[in-house]
């Protein structure tokens, strides 16, 4: 699958030493994702050596569920754990049980139980303020108010404006400092994101998380049982191996073949600007009717995360509505990561501008040259167009992309998926993760979320990046 | 003469007009009489006349403009009037001929680039040749007679964001790239590169070839810095460097000054600089008149030194008068002042001012004029003539400290060794404090020390007793304390004797107290427990309500204590005149007392009348006084006093005082006592701090990155077995078992052991234990 990075044979045994602790310990669930079989993970786990240290030393040698799943994707796991260290435990302008407070507050936006519970661990673990856990109303009113920003960035990041950011900052006995917001902002959208990952990639809850902690048991009654939201997903798990459906194995070399034409075509392909606008608005507005079943029922969140949750009727709307004022498009040229989100975050939160960037980097660069079963193949064009479309869908247009890709690109079932992992991630269910794409590897799905993911967190953090920079202009 | 001439014509002053958009880019024609300015939604040619900007021409035309004048670069051509080329976000590259009769001037349109364009470029000398760099990777060389482009340079999938045509090589170019390198290409040879180096982490925005010393290109980056490079040689080499506070959007030659660049910064700072390369400590000159990010930056003429031209974000395009800059060296104080951790003060000025006699107050006082041996700070610059900088030399002088005096640190160095902070009863750690701090001579957090343990100390437990030893052995550091020791020993003998008696005697106190009051006038804490004037009654009801529900269940007395409170509270005044008679010869005792002390020590009384009613005050009642006492050391500098009697007091005081004050005494003590290596006591406060924050410090940085002592590969922390060699890392040389917990080595032969091993063998042998032969050394 991979390419199995050289490693020592000793490396091996640790990975296989580790792996049998994990079975020991797997209880309740039946691998690392309920969408993916286990000894697809298992079997691919050729972490380099770096990785595996700084799990060591990071997590103490643990690989938790997310870390299997995303081990899939070594080099990306590794710039990933990088950062996501680097925001929970390194140095940085907020306190330790601030961060896994912000990380508790962000997942439970999206009623995501596991990261919440992992969370709720490593705040008992600092020892200090652990009634914050009983509740938003425990915790400080500084907390509190970053729900606003919370559930807008979550669900609708395009509706903040500097006017939420000058109400955080601005002085007085709860206001943030610039530097405390950035952080807090990244940590936000980081697991937002995450969220989307564990969600669109069935990451089961961890068993240590409900064994380890007499007090955390008692928080998280549903992921104890085994009924945690990705779970419930779990149903139909008997059909049988999916993958190989004979009346789709046309599928594949027709997105190829659709691959190739755009190649070729892009050189006489003289759209004029209106054309070009017009796919952009049309994708925005396609977007719209890509809509998951089961909409109309309200998730009611799982009681242990409800506390955590302010306002929870806020929810996703789409950006593009139709005859409504639409917020004006966000055009990426004028505000981009490379030049302007990473200046600023850099600037008030040192180094994790790099982090950043290398995740972004890595996760849009990585490829392997393979489609399912071919090989040497430029995925360029479909990595980019799963970028795009995510960001298309929160509103962010580039001057560059013809979004006519992607609609020859994105068959229906995938925009769905999309769609609904970017959006509401706890609507995904297992149904839609295999209605895609069905000759693909796991691993390349991983790999579609990782994108889906990174989009994500990018579209988030321009935002509230932009609005922090408009506060400060 | 020509060039002479030209420069001559242009005259003008610092002037601004608006455009209607945010500009992107700008670019003056080669006479320096009109200006273009690009942008997602503008494209104009603004006039420069004398006095203000003329809108000439607005080329964006059309019912709908399309993206291709969604500019993100323009360039005018150098040797063609009326030509002029932009770089669009959709990715073309359009190119635009004034000569047109039309209205619209668009000649020709390239779109081979799949991404944005970032930028264009000219070339200086040959009229066809177009160069431009995109987000995709390549560059392409157009001939402007053709349809599409002649040949294109690859970056193997780099975004390019600059490209510069050299002004002195015909055919190089430079050309910028997003991962920090920088390219140098000959425009005939598109296989591949002349040379790379990697001039900045992260992208190189822009880059700028100097316009008279061959070689010599100035980058900008991401990373804040702009670098001058010289490639005339055979290595690439950095011959300056400029820090600058923000990542650096454009950096430009200044005509005419071979040291002397401009550059502008792409986010949050909006102003720009012009630098003495030389000297990148200090901007030579800075323009401040934008209100948003500065997007372009032009000299207005290639042969002027003294018009600047900008665009920005804010929708505004100015020209800037060199002569009405702001010189920040000007402002610059030339004066440094600091203060030593010891209470050293060290002074720079400027030589002329520190020439004067030393007055006579200048006790302490060691001059060292520039150049003395022992602060060798300054080295001297043989001054060049083209700088243009003002020689300024200066001279610093140190102060020492004197030993004791009151600007040294040792007090507070001695005070955190020696304060005891837990581990102890109350009564014990406010004694043992209130002697450290006798003994330092600091009389004023002494007393403190012994008030407290006076206001908190619960009358019926032993605290009393040592009380009373302390008494007899005469320790008490008190001014006036043999009132005190009268009273506390007067009181806790009547407390164990029988409690009419207490209350008795809590009945006379309690008149004393007014009778002082009344006789004293404003001296003394009485007025502040009994005056009606001081307290508002809400104060006076709710403090009874805490009184009753905190001690009914704890107190012995509760009963008879209350009405008493009760009556005084409601009637303070009524029956003063009344027992003033009958008491009289208390209040002369009284008065006396009051009367022989000093004023400073006129705290103490309060400690007095306060201690009298201490069997029936609970603690809770003198928080306010503590509050306000924490504070006011705060307020005075000395934190450590706050913290201290903040962990000792622990939950008396805690909740009286708002999480953040505490959290921010915590931090600034806890800076003081690291600043000096006082790790311990400081870790002892962290510790102790009830804070959450505050707790959190210990948990940070606490990786532990260990080696194996055999294999020197790093270990991984799970057992004491590595994993490579498979040996026993970390074992004990004197007994060769593993040492788990304090593992002390040498760092000669980084052979060790246990603690208390080593130190045993080292008694008998100077040798490593390990047999190694090395004499070790253990510090």
């Amino acid at each position: 699958m991979n390419e199995n990075a050289d490693i020592c044979n000793h490396c091996r045994n640790m990975i296989r030493e580790k792996e049998k602790g994990m079975k020991m310990s797997r209880r309740i669930s039946t691998g690392p994702s309920s969408f993916i079989p286990e000894n697809e993970i298992l079997g691919a786990m050729p972490l380099s050596d770096s990785t595996v240290m700084f799990l060591d030393e990071e997590f103490s040698g643990r690989v938790d569920n997310l870390t299997q799943v995303m081990g899939l994707h070594p080099h990306y796991l590794q710039a990933f754990l990088r950062c996501h260290y680097y925001l929970l435990r390194m140095d940085g302008p907020l306190p330790l049980h601030y961060r896994h407070y912000i990380a508790i507050m962000a997942a439970a936006r999206h009623q995501c139980s596991s990261l919440v519970c992992h969370h709720m661990q490593e705040f008992e673990q600092i020892g200090v303020c652990s009634d914050w856990l009983r509740g938003l109303e425990f915790c400080p009113q500084r907390l509190r108010n970053l729900n606003e920003i919370n559930k807008i960035l979550a669900h609708r990041p395009w509706l903040i404006t500097k006017q939420h950011i000058q109400a955080l900052v601005k002085t007085g006995e709860h206001s943030w400092s610039l530097a405390e917001l950035v952080h807090a902002v990244v940590l936000l959208a980081h697991f937002h994101a995450l969220a989307s990952f564990v969600f669109g990639s069935g990451v089961n809850p961890d068993p240590e998380v409900t064994e380890v902690n007499g007090v955390t048991d008692d928080l998280c009654p549903l992921a104890m049982a085994g009924l945690c939201t990705c779970h419930l997903t779990n149903g139909n798990q008997a059909n049988g191996n999916p993958l190989r459906n004979p009346d789709t194995g046309s599928e594949l070399e027709a997105l190829m073949e659709r691959m190739k034409r755009l190649l070729e075509e892009r050189e006489d392909d003289d759209a004029s600007e209106e054309e070009m606008f017009t796919r952009f608005e049309k994708e925005k507005k396609e977007s719209l009717l890509v809509v998951s079943a089961g909409f109309d029922e309200e998730v009611v969140p799982p009681s242990p995360v409800a506390r955590f949750v302010d306002d929870p009727s806020f929810g996703y709307q789409d950006f593009a509505r139709h005859g409504e004022d639409n917020p004006p498009t966000f055009k990426a040229q004028d505000y981009s990561w490379e030049d302007h989100g990473f200046s600023l975050v850099n600037r008030l939160y040192s180094d994790i501008g790099h982090l950043l960037d290398d995740k972004f980097r890595t996760a849009c660069d990585l490829t392997y040259y393979n489609m399912a079963s071919h090989e040497g193949v430029d995925t360029s064009m479909l990595r980019r167009a799963l970028f795009n479309y995510v960001h298309c869908m929160y509103g962010i247009r580039y001057d560059d992309y013809d979004y006519g890709e992607v609609n020859q690109l994105l068959e229906r079932s995938l925009k769905v998926y999309i769609k609904t992992v970017t959006c509401y991630p706890e609507r995904t269910t297992r149904r839609m993760y295999e209605s895609y794409w069905h000759q693909f590897r796991h691993s390349e799905k991983v790999h579609v979320n990782l994108l889906l993911m990174e989009a994500r967190m990018q579209a988030e953090l321009l935002y509230a990046l932009r609005a922090i920079t408009h506060y400060m202009t | 003469m020509e060039k002479m001439n030209r420069v001559n014509t242009i005259s003008g002053r610092t002037m601004f007009c608006h455009l209607d958009a945010p500009a992107n880019a700008i670019s003056v024609c080669r006479d320096a009489t009109q200006v273009v300015v690009a942008g997602r939604n503008i494209f104009k040619i603004y006039g420069l006349e004398e006095d203000g900007f003329v809108e000439r021409l607005n080329l964006r035309v059309g019912r709908k403009p399309s993206l291709n004048f969604s500019c993100a670069d323009v360039m005018w051509h150098q040797m063609e009037e009326n030509l002029l080329a932009t770089a669009a976000t959709n990715g073309a590259v359009v190119t635009w001929n004034l000569a047109r009769p039309c209205r619209n001037k668009q000649e020709q349109l390239f779109t081979e680039h799949k991404r944005t364009v970032n930028k264009v470029c000219f070339h200086p000398t040959e009229v066809n040749m177009l160069l431009s760099g995109s987000q995709d990777g390549f560059m392409k060389c157009f001939d402007l007679r053709k349809k599409e482009s002649v040949s294109t340079f690859s970056g193997q999938s780099e975004s390019v964001r600059d490209v510069q045509f050299s002004m002195k090589d015909y055919f190089t170019f430079a050309a910028s790239f997003e991962n920090g390198n920088v390219q140098l290409w000959d425009i005939r040879r598109p296989d591949r590169y002349e040379r790379m180096f990697t001039a900045h982490t992260g992208p190189v925005f822009c880059c700028d070839w100097h316009p008279e010393d061959r070689g010599w290109l100035a980058t900008g980056g991401r990373d804040k810095m702009v670098k001058v490079w010289d490639m005339s040689t055979n290595r690439v080499k950095e011959i300056y460097c400029v820090q600058t506070i923000a990542s650096v959007a454009r950096v430009k030659w200044r005509p005419e000054r071979r040291f002397h660049l401009a550059t502008c910064s792409m986010m949050v700072d909006h102003n720009i600089y012009v630098w003495d390369v030389r000297r990148p400590f200090i901007p030579f000159a800075t323009f401040e008149e934008h209100k948003d990010v500065t997007t372009g930056i032009v000299w207005r003429h290639q042969h002027d030194p003294y018009f600047l031209l900008s665009g920005s974000k804010d929708s505004t395009l100015y020209q800037h008068m060199f002569k009405d800059a702001s010189r920040p060296v000007d402002r610059a104080n030339p004066e440094g002042l600091c203060f030593g951790l010891f209470g050293d003060l060290a002074f720079a000025a400027k030589e002329s001012l520190m020439a004067g006699p030393p007055s006579v107050g200048d006790v302490g006082r060691k001059t060292y004029p520039g150049g003395d041996r022992r602060y060798p700070i300054f080295f001297f610059k043989k001054p060049d003539v083209t700088e243009q900088f003002a020689q300024v030399s200066s001279a610093l002088s140190v102060f020492e400290s004197e030993a004791g005096s009151s600007v040294g640190m040792d007090w507070f160095i001695n005070t955190a060794q020696s304060y005891l902070l837990s581990g102890k009863p109350f009564a014990e750690l406010c004694e043992h404090n209130a002697q450290v701090a006798k003994r330092l001579n600091r009389l004023q957090e002494s007393t403190t020390w012994t008030m407290l343990r006076i206001m908190f100390s619960e009358p019926a437990n032993p605290s009393l007793s040592t009380n009373h030893n302390l008494n007899k052995s005469g320790n008490l550091p008190l001014v006036n304390s043999f009132s005190m020791k009268e009273m506390s020993a007067a009181l806790n003998e009547r407390n164990k004797e029988n409690r009419q008696d207490n209350i008795h005697s809590l009945e006379t106190n309690l008149n004393n107290n007014d009778e002082n009051e009344e006789t004293e006038g404003s001296e003394g804490q009485a007025e502040y427990l009994f005056g009606d004037a001081e307290l508002d009654d809400d104060d006076l009801y709710s403090m009874e309500h805490d009184n009753q529900a905190a001690e009914e269940p704890e107190y012995l007395l509760p009963q008879e204590a209350f009405p008493l409170r009760h009556e005084i509270m409601d009637h303070p005044s009524a029956p003063e005149p009344v027992q003033e008679k009958p008491e009289s010869p208390h209040v002369s005792g009284s008065e006396a007392e009051s009367m022989c002390l000093t004023p400073m020590e006129s705290i103490s009384l309060i400690s007095v009348s306060q201690l009298l009613f201490s069997p029936h005050l609970p603690p809770k009642f003198f928080c306010p006084i503590v509050k306000e006492m924490l504070c006011y050391y705060a307020e005075q500098g000395d934190v450590q006093m706050a913290v201290s009697v903040l962990i000792v007091l622990g939950d008396r005081i805690r909740k009286e005082i708002d999480e953040l004050t505490q959290e921010h005494w915590y931090m600034s003590y806890i800076d003081l006592l690291q600043r000096f290596e006082l790790w311990n006591v400081s870790n002892e406060v962290i510790k102790l701090s009830t804070c959450g924050a505050i707790m959190c410090l210990n948990q940070t940085s606490t990786t532990l990155h260990i080696n194996c002592s055999n294999c020197k590969r790093p270990m991984s922390n799970k057992g004491w077995i590595c994993d490579r060699c498979h040996q026993c890392a970390s074992v004990c040389a004197v007994c060769h078992h593993v040492v788990k917990g304090l593992f002390v080595w040498c760092q000669g032969c980084s052979h060790g052991g246990h603690l208390e091993h080593v130190m045993e063998w080292l008694k008998q042998s100077k040798h490593c234990p390990a047999g190694c032969g090395h004499l070790c050394e253990y510090t």
